[in-house]
């Protein structure tokens, strides 16, 4: 019950409920599609990517509480980064979600996903977002899917 | 008839806590709580006589079959045929030699859609229904691209019934192949099956039946139901994974070229030319899953050793009783309400993702599916991206779907 409510955080259960960015950018120069075929999840990311920069992103699709808080807090932090920031960003989140490292503290709102290293079942659900993201700023515009090699855990 | 009626009723009771103490799965504890497990439409739990056989068939009788002249191998090839004729008794086939072994449902309807898919041609027409597992999709589709021939869907119900009147209208002279589920994994629906192939037959097209969910609930007579071939897996029949059944009626089967070349199936093999074993070795090639078959066998064993009736009972019992527990709770709502079902249910919860559902409930020790099911195609029927889905096994009691709803209420009450 513990781990539940480590989980399933007060922020996580808003984003889930109201998830922020909810929207295309208009214009975008880059978009790629996510999806979990063991569960059915998907999304596309839209970002305005100029200068190096992610200058707008947001995201529509289907998924639980937790990918959408996932996609929500993403869109919120990445906005005004670089591509390197925000793959420095991934490193940490993913290692702190995968419990196997990760700074919570540089984190900022990230760290409530902490919870999610203890329901190794549900990593997918918090980490399918950003990998769709990465394919984006990439230039990968076929689906991303949590099922294929190039995705690694 | 009368002799059987009078058996029937004269057993034991169903005893479900003594059937429960044959399965050592449920002495677990998860997440703190004793194990309750209603994920049996994914794969049943073991009983422990089954573990035994397969144990036993490992530890001592563990040589290959139809080989070796030696005292195991006799040994082994008995139990494996033993376990063939078990099989052939549990569907009331006329002979063990229709009981094909394969690894499981899928593997089934593979070799059907391969074997006898190669003898559909452009313009021909395959009927499956709208409530198919992907297992019985997918082998067509492939088949139907090979051919030319193709694939008729014929739709349900907002009940999750199977439409007759559409069916029968989709069924015409270019209709070569009709392959239906006996019991749908996502929606719980018992289909007609004997109507269904009665008028399949009267236009002349092979019947095709996926048994996966109706063999651990529904009795099994492939004659009476007037089906060709028939379908399912030991994993959710209380048996070993790995290891399924293809039934095939003797005439059409004698007409199917090889599925697999290998050790076995073979009689006279030359660099020019190899002539092939009749039934059921033709379609059996390569060292089968000796063991799984051996723990199918006394799979059956066991559900033979428990008064069908009564546990038939049972199981509609708490089917009732969950689908009343579950339309009983605001914001739930079932999907699938045939009037004839096995114990599936198929449900979404107003605000709550089916996945969190899952996670949640898991935590108070309740193992439930959740996801599409490998239905993808009724996910988009019935609207919905997934749904959580309790199916029930005969070891099932009604504390135990309490304990789902109590899980759920602590679910709504997390995502208020």
């Amino acid at each position: 019950m513990s781990d539940l409510r480590e989980l399933y955080q007060e922020m996580i259960l808003d984003h889930g409920r109201r998830p922020r960015n909810y929207r295309f950018p208009d214009p975008a120069n880059r978009e790629a599609d996510g999806h979990n075929p063991l569960c059915g999840d998907r999304l596309t990311i839209k970002l305005l990517f100029d200068d190096g920069i992610v200058k707008d992103v947001g995201f529509q699709g289907a998924g639980c509480a937790i990918s959408t808080a996932a996609a929500s807090t993403m869109t919120e932090v990445v906005m005004g980064k670089s591509a390197e920031e925000v793959e420095a960003v991934f490193q940490n989140y993913h290692a702190l979600v995968t419990g196997t490292g990760g700074d919570a503290d540089t984190l900022g709102k990230l760290a409530v996903f902490a919870g999610v290293a203890e329901f190794p079942m549900r990593v997918k659900c918090a980490t399918l977002c950003w990998h769709t993201l990465r394919a984006a700023l990439q230039g990968r515009p076929e689906a991303v899917s949590t099922e294929e090699d190039d995705i690694s855990e | 008839m009368n002799q059987l009626a009078s058996a029937h009723t004269s057993a034991a009771p169903f005893d479900v806590e003594s059937v429960r103490q044959q399965f050592p799965a449920l002495e677990q504890i998860v997440h703190g709580q004793p194990l309750v497990y209603l994920d049996s439409a994914a794969t049943a739990l073991k009983p422990q006589a089954m573990i035994e056989a397969v144990t036993w068939a490992y530890a001592r009788d563990s040589a290959n079959v139809h080989r070796g002249v030696h005292q195991l191998s006799q040994r082994a090839t008995d139990s494996f045929e033993a376990a063939r004729e078990k099989v052939r008794r549990f569907i009331n086939a006329r002979e063990a030699k229709e009981c094909v072994f394969v690894r499981g449902t899928t593997e089934a309807l593979n070799l059907v859609a391969s074997c006898h898919g190669s003898r559909l041609r452009a313009g021909d027409e395959v009927l499956i229904s709208e409530l198919e597992h992907h297992s019985n999709i997918v082998p067509w589709q492939l088949a139907c691209e090979r051919s030319g021939a193709r694939l008729v869907v014929a739709p349900i119900t907002d009940s999750g019934e199977l439409d007759m009147n559409a069916y029968a209208e989709r069924l015409c002279e270019r209709t070569r192949i009709v392959a239906v589920s006996h019991a749908s994994n996502t929606l719980g629906s018992i289909l007609p099956i004997k109507e269904i192939a009665r008028l399949a037959h009267e236009r002349g097209a092979v019947v095709v039946v996926d048994g996966a969910q109706a063999a651990p609930h529904l009795p099994i007579d492939v004659q009476e139901l007037g089906v060709d071939f028939y379908a399912f897996s030991g994993h959710k029949l209380y048996g070993p994974t790995g290891i399924g059944v293809l039934y095939g009626r003797r005439e059409l089967f004698a007409k199917l070229p090889p599925y697999q070349g290998g050790g076995s199936m073979i009689r006279i093999v030359t660099f020019e030319k190899t002539t092939y074993q009749g039934l059921p070795e033709r379609f059996e090639a390569g060292t089968p899953h000796i063991a799984g078959a051996i723990g199918l066998g006394a799979a059956i064993d066991f559900l033979n050793g428990i008064d069908a009736d009564a546990r038939a009972l049972h199981e509609q019992d708490l089917l009732d009783y969950g689908t009343r527990l579950l339309e009983a709770i605001p914001g739930v709502r079932l999907i699938g309400t045939a009037r004839e079902k096995i114990g599936v249910l198929s449900f979404v919860v107003d605000g709550i993702h089916p996945h969190d559902l899952g996670t949640i409930v898991d935590t108070a020790g309740v193992a439930i599916r959740t996801g599409h099911h490998c239905t993808q195609t009724l996910m988009a029927r019935f609207g919905v991206p997934a749904t959580a889905r309790a199916s029930l096994g005969l070891y099932n009691n009604r504390r135990d779907l309490d304990v789902l709803a109590a899980a759920i209420h602590k679910a709504q009450e997390m995502f208020r």
